[in-house]
Protein backbone atom coordinates (compact mmCIF):
# COMPACT_ATOMS: atom_id res chain seq x y z
CA UNK A 1 0.00 0.00 0.00
CA UNK A 2 0.98 3.54 -1.40
CA UNK A 3 2.22 5.92 1.85
CA UNK A 4 -0.65 7.53 3.28
CA UNK A 5 -0.90 11.84 4.21
CA UNK A 6 -2.12 13.27 8.07
CA UNK A 7 -5.81 13.15 7.93
CA UNK A 8 -6.65 10.18 5.03
CA UNK A 9 -8.80 7.41 5.42
CA UNK A 10 -9.14 3.80 4.32
CA UNK A 11 -12.47 1.73 2.99
CA UNK A 12 -12.78 -1.42 4.89
CA UNK A 13 -15.00 -4.22 3.12
CA UNK A 14 -16.18 -6.79 4.90
CA UNK A 15 -17.96 -10.23 2.64
CA UNK A 16 -19.51 -12.81 4.52
CA UNK A 17 -20.12 -16.60 3.53
CA UNK A 18 -23.12 -15.77 1.96
CA UNK A 19 -22.11 -12.93 -0.09
CA UNK A 20 -23.87 -10.28 2.48
CA UNK A 21 -21.33 -7.01 1.57
CA UNK A 22 -20.35 -4.41 4.36
CA UNK A 23 -18.28 -1.09 3.65
CA UNK A 24 -16.84 1.51 6.34
CA UNK A 25 -14.33 4.11 6.06
CA UNK A 26 -12.02 4.67 9.01
CA UNK A 27 -9.42 7.19 9.07
CA UNK A 28 -5.65 6.68 9.65
CA UNK A 29 -4.42 7.19 13.18
CA UNK A 30 -1.03 6.78 12.32
CA UNK A 31 1.74 9.93 11.16
CA UNK A 32 3.12 9.80 7.00
CA UNK A 33 6.16 7.30 8.06
CA UNK A 34 4.75 5.20 10.70
CA UNK A 35 3.35 1.72 9.82
CA UNK A 36 -0.46 2.31 8.89
CA UNK A 37 -2.89 2.10 11.96
CA UNK A 38 -6.64 2.91 12.22
CA UNK A 39 -8.34 3.65 15.40
CA UNK A 40 -11.92 1.85 15.29
CA UNK A 41 -14.59 2.90 17.47
CA UNK A 42 -16.84 -0.11 18.40
CA UNK A 43 -20.23 0.13 18.36
CA UNK A 44 -22.24 -2.55 19.50
CA UNK A 45 -25.21 -2.55 16.98
CA UNK A 46 -22.75 -1.34 14.19
CA UNK A 47 -22.16 -4.31 11.15
CA UNK A 48 -18.14 -3.68 11.02
CA UNK A 49 -16.99 -2.45 13.95
CA UNK A 50 -17.91 -5.72 16.47
CA UNK A 51 -15.74 -7.75 14.08
CA UNK A 52 -13.23 -5.64 13.66
CA UNK A 53 -12.73 -5.23 17.32
CA UNK A 54 -13.35 -8.74 18.54
CA UNK A 55 -13.05 -11.32 15.88
CA UNK A 56 -10.57 -10.15 13.67
CA UNK A 57 -7.08 -12.03 14.18
CA UNK A 58 -3.97 -11.65 12.71
CA UNK A 59 -3.39 -13.60 9.71
CA UNK A 60 -7.12 -12.81 8.53
CA UNK A 61 -7.85 -11.12 5.29
CA UNK A 62 -10.28 -8.67 4.54
CA UNK A 63 -10.16 -6.15 1.16
CA UNK A 64 -9.20 -2.76 2.01
CA UNK A 65 -9.00 0.48 -0.51
CA UNK A 66 -6.86 3.64 0.34
CA UNK A 67 -5.31 5.83 1.07
CA UNK A 68 -8.32 8.29 0.28
CA UNK A 69 -8.52 11.80 0.33
CA UNK A 70 -6.40 14.83 -0.68
CA UNK A 71 -9.04 17.71 0.80
CA UNK A 72 -8.31 16.83 4.26
CA UNK A 73 -5.14 16.54 4.86
CA UNK A 74 -2.50 18.73 6.06
CA UNK A 75 1.02 18.98 4.88
CA UNK A 76 3.65 21.19 6.75
CA UNK A 77 4.03 23.83 4.16
CA UNK A 78 0.27 24.49 4.91
CA UNK A 79 1.35 26.14 8.13
CA UNK A 80 -0.55 27.23 10.36
CA UNK A 81 -1.60 28.05 13.14
CA UNK A 82 -3.65 24.74 13.44
CA UNK A 83 -7.07 24.30 14.89
CA UNK A 84 -8.53 21.15 14.97
CA UNK A 85 -11.69 20.14 16.21
CA UNK A 86 -12.99 17.09 16.89
CA UNK A 87 -16.89 15.53 18.14
CA UNK A 88 -16.07 11.72 19.43
CA UNK A 89 -14.01 9.47 16.79
CA UNK A 90 -13.38 12.38 14.98
CA UNK A 91 -10.18 12.92 16.93
CA UNK A 92 -8.41 9.57 14.67
CA UNK A 93 -7.36 11.61 11.45
CA UNK A 94 -6.68 14.54 13.60
CA UNK A 95 -4.25 12.58 16.31
CA UNK A 96 -2.20 11.59 12.88
CA UNK A 97 -1.93 15.63 12.06
CA UNK A 98 -0.79 15.61 15.61
CA UNK A 99 2.02 12.43 15.54
CA UNK A 100 3.18 14.03 12.02
CA UNK A 101 3.75 17.31 13.42
CA UNK A 102 5.65 15.85 16.05
CA UNK A 103 7.78 13.37 14.25
CA UNK A 104 8.55 16.31 12.14
CA UNK A 105 9.76 18.68 14.69
CA UNK A 106 7.03 21.31 13.40
CA UNK A 107 6.64 24.64 15.38
CA UNK A 108 3.12 25.10 13.96
CA UNK A 109 1.09 26.09 16.94
CA UNK A 110 -2.15 24.04 17.63
CA UNK A 111 -5.58 24.31 19.71
CA UNK A 112 -7.54 20.99 19.87
CA UNK A 113 -10.78 21.19 20.78
CA UNK A 114 -12.28 17.66 21.50
CA UNK A 115 -15.66 17.27 22.55
CA UNK A 116 -16.69 13.41 24.08
CA UNK A 117 -20.38 12.28 25.63
CA UNK A 118 -17.82 11.11 28.79
CA UNK A 119 -14.51 10.52 30.13
CA UNK A 120 -14.44 7.18 29.02
CA UNK A 121 -15.13 7.62 25.97
CA UNK A 122 -12.04 9.67 25.28
CA UNK A 123 -9.78 8.02 22.42
CA UNK A 124 -6.17 8.77 23.08
CA UNK A 125 -6.45 10.03 27.11
CA UNK A 126 -2.98 9.50 27.89
CA UNK A 127 -1.75 10.90 24.45
CA UNK A 128 -3.84 13.94 25.09
CA UNK A 129 -3.32 14.20 28.58
CA UNK A 130 0.52 15.23 27.96
CA UNK A 131 0.70 17.00 24.68
CA UNK A 132 3.92 18.30 22.63
CA UNK A 133 5.51 21.75 23.46
CA UNK A 134 2.75 24.23 21.17
CA UNK A 135 0.00 22.13 21.56
CA UNK A 136 -3.22 23.41 23.66
CA UNK A 137 -5.52 20.73 24.00
CA UNK A 138 -9.14 21.69 25.26
CA UNK A 139 -11.71 18.86 26.38
CA UNK A 140 -15.62 19.00 26.85
CA UNK A 141 -17.53 16.12 28.45
CA UNK A 142 -21.13 16.78 27.02
CA UNK A 143 -23.01 13.88 29.03
CA UNK A 144 -21.44 12.84 32.29
CA UNK A 145 -17.84 14.17 33.66
CA UNK A 146 -16.09 13.28 36.89
CA UNK A 147 -16.05 15.57 40.07
CA UNK A 148 -12.91 16.87 39.36
CA UNK A 149 -13.07 17.83 36.00
CA UNK A 150 -12.05 21.06 35.01
CA UNK A 151 -12.74 21.52 31.41
CA UNK A 152 -16.02 21.84 29.57
CA UNK A 153 -19.20 20.43 30.20
CA UNK A 154 -21.21 21.41 27.65
CA UNK A 155 -21.87 20.82 23.63
CA UNK A 156 -19.15 23.32 21.37
CA UNK A 157 -21.07 26.20 21.08
CA UNK A 158 -20.52 29.86 19.62
CA UNK A 159 -19.37 31.14 23.12
CA UNK A 160 -16.73 27.67 23.23
CA UNK A 161 -15.34 28.56 20.41
CA UNK A 162 -15.11 32.11 20.39
CA UNK A 163 -12.58 31.12 23.98
CA UNK A 164 -10.95 28.53 22.27
CA UNK A 165 -10.09 29.33 18.87
CA UNK A 166 -7.86 31.18 17.18
CA UNK A 167 -8.79 34.99 16.39
CA UNK A 168 -9.93 34.64 12.96
CA UNK A 169 -6.72 37.53 12.25
CA UNK A 170 -4.93 34.72 13.16
CA UNK A 171 -5.23 33.57 9.68
CA UNK A 172 -5.65 30.17 11.22
CA UNK A 173 -6.06 26.72 9.47
CA UNK A 174 -9.14 24.87 10.72
CA UNK A 175 -9.58 20.82 10.43
CA UNK A 176 -13.05 19.97 11.76
CA UNK A 177 -14.24 16.08 11.89
CA UNK A 178 -16.95 14.27 13.56
CA UNK A 179 -20.54 13.51 13.39
CA UNK A 180 -22.37 15.67 10.78
CA UNK A 181 -24.43 17.72 13.41
CA UNK A 182 -20.87 18.46 15.27
CA UNK A 183 -19.03 19.38 12.03
CA UNK A 184 -22.15 21.31 10.79
CA UNK A 185 -21.87 23.64 14.27
CA UNK A 186 -18.30 23.83 14.84
CA UNK A 187 -17.86 25.49 10.75
CA UNK A 188 -20.66 27.74 10.90
CA UNK A 189 -19.29 28.93 14.14
CA UNK A 190 -15.93 29.83 13.35
CA UNK A 191 -17.54 31.22 10.15
CA UNK A 192 -19.53 33.38 12.26
CA UNK A 193 -16.30 34.10 14.09
CA UNK A 194 -15.04 35.75 10.59
CA UNK A 195 -12.82 32.51 9.22
CA UNK A 196 -13.00 32.53 5.87
CA UNK A 197 -15.05 29.06 4.88
CA UNK A 198 -11.63 28.27 2.40
CA UNK A 199 -9.74 27.81 5.50
CA UNK A 200 -12.41 25.54 7.07
CA UNK A 201 -11.75 21.68 6.36
CA UNK A 202 -14.85 20.07 7.52
CA UNK A 203 -15.05 15.45 7.44
CA UNK A 204 -18.49 13.82 8.22
CA UNK A 205 -19.40 11.03 9.12
CA UNK A 206 -22.22 8.86 10.72
CA UNK A 207 -22.85 7.14 14.27
CA UNK A 208 -20.11 7.99 16.91
CA UNK A 209 -19.92 8.82 20.29
CA UNK A 210 -19.56 13.03 20.85
CA UNK B 1 -16.83 27.50 -1.71
CA UNK B 2 -16.63 26.56 1.82
CA UNK B 3 -18.75 24.18 3.84
CA UNK B 4 -21.77 26.11 4.94
CA UNK B 5 -22.51 28.36 2.04
CA UNK B 6 -25.52 25.88 1.33
CA UNK B 7 -27.74 24.68 3.84
CA UNK B 8 -26.73 23.10 7.14
CA UNK B 9 -26.66 18.80 6.43
CA UNK B 10 -28.82 17.16 8.80
CA UNK B 11 -27.49 14.07 10.73
CA UNK B 12 -27.37 10.97 8.71
CA UNK B 13 -25.97 13.22 5.77
CA UNK B 14 -22.17 12.74 4.84
CA UNK B 15 -20.17 14.63 2.36
CA UNK B 16 -17.91 13.64 -0.08
CA UNK B 17 -15.14 12.20 1.69
CA UNK B 18 -17.23 9.51 2.38
CA UNK B 19 -17.34 8.59 -1.25
CA UNK B 20 -13.65 9.39 -1.63
CA UNK B 21 -12.75 5.59 -2.41
CA UNK B 22 -15.23 4.91 -4.97
CA UNK B 23 -14.31 7.65 -6.75
CA UNK B 24 -10.92 6.62 -6.23
CA UNK B 25 -11.84 3.36 -7.97
CA UNK B 26 -13.83 4.79 -10.40
CA UNK B 27 -11.33 7.92 -11.96
CA UNK B 28 -8.30 6.19 -10.62
CA UNK B 29 -7.39 9.38 -8.49
CA UNK B 30 -8.41 11.38 -5.81
CA UNK B 31 -11.65 13.63 -6.67
CA UNK B 32 -12.55 14.71 -3.25
CA UNK B 33 -10.01 17.78 -3.86
CA UNK B 34 -11.47 18.20 -7.33
CA UNK B 35 -14.26 21.03 -8.05
CA UNK B 36 -17.40 20.04 -9.43
CA UNK B 37 -20.05 22.58 -10.97
CA UNK B 38 -23.54 22.35 -10.10
CA UNK B 39 -25.28 21.98 -13.53
CA UNK B 40 -28.85 23.33 -11.57
CA UNK B 41 -27.87 26.74 -10.16
CA UNK B 42 -23.96 26.84 -11.33
CA UNK B 43 -22.45 26.62 -7.95
CA UNK B 44 -18.63 25.58 -7.63
CA UNK B 45 -18.01 23.50 -4.89
CA UNK B 46 -15.33 20.86 -3.73
CA UNK B 47 -16.46 17.44 -4.08
CA UNK B 48 -15.42 17.00 -0.64
CA UNK B 49 -18.15 19.19 0.56
CA UNK B 50 -21.15 17.99 -1.03
CA UNK B 51 -23.80 16.21 0.24
CA UNK B 52 -23.88 12.69 0.39
CA UNK B 53 -26.80 10.17 1.07
CA UNK B 54 -26.36 6.88 1.20
CA UNK B 55 -28.47 4.09 1.99
CA UNK B 56 -28.33 0.22 0.47
CA UNK B 57 -29.83 1.57 -2.77
CA UNK B 58 -26.94 3.62 -3.64
CA UNK B 59 -25.64 6.59 -2.96
CA UNK B 60 -26.71 10.43 -4.54
CA UNK B 61 -24.94 13.77 -4.30
CA UNK B 62 -26.64 16.59 -3.82
CA UNK B 63 -25.74 20.28 -4.43
CA UNK B 64 -25.38 22.11 -1.21
CA UNK B 65 -26.77 25.24 -2.89
CA UNK B 66 -30.02 24.17 -4.87
CA UNK B 67 -30.25 20.24 -3.66
CA UNK B 68 -29.91 19.59 -7.23
CA UNK B 69 -28.91 16.31 -7.50
CA UNK B 70 -25.42 16.22 -9.26
CA UNK B 71 -24.01 12.47 -9.27
CA UNK B 72 -26.07 8.83 -8.43
CA UNK B 73 -24.08 5.64 -8.05
CA UNK B 74 -25.96 2.25 -8.05
CA UNK B 75 -23.74 -0.80 -8.16
CA UNK B 76 -25.54 -4.04 -9.54
CA UNK B 77 -23.79 -7.36 -9.30
CA UNK B 78 -20.39 -5.49 -8.49
CA UNK B 79 -20.61 -2.98 -11.49
CA UNK B 80 -20.68 0.63 -10.37
CA UNK B 81 -23.70 2.50 -12.52
CA UNK B 82 -22.87 5.80 -12.74
CA UNK B 83 -24.70 9.11 -13.46
CA UNK B 84 -23.48 12.32 -13.77
CA UNK B 85 -26.15 14.21 -15.78
CA UNK B 86 -26.25 17.03 -13.12
CA UNK B 87 -22.83 17.84 -13.00
CA UNK B 88 -21.96 20.75 -16.19
CA UNK B 89 -18.17 19.88 -14.99
CA UNK B 90 -15.66 17.99 -12.47
CA UNK B 91 -12.08 18.78 -12.55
Amino acid sequence: MAGHRAGQHLDIRLTADDGYRAERSYSIASAPGEPLAITVERLEDGEVSPYLTRELRPGDKMEVRGPIGGYFVWEPAMGGPLLLAAGGSGIVPLRAILRYRANLGSQVPVRLLYSSRSWPDVIYRDELSRPEAGVAVIQTLTRSHPDDWTGYTRRVDAAMLAEVAWPAADGALAYVCGPTSFVESVAAGLVGLGYPAGRVRTERFGATGQ
Amino acid sequence: MGPFEGGALEDGVLDGNAIGGMLMSLFGTDMTAARGVCGHCGTVGQVAELAVYQSDLGTVVRCRTCDGVLMVFVEVRGVTCVDMEGLASLA
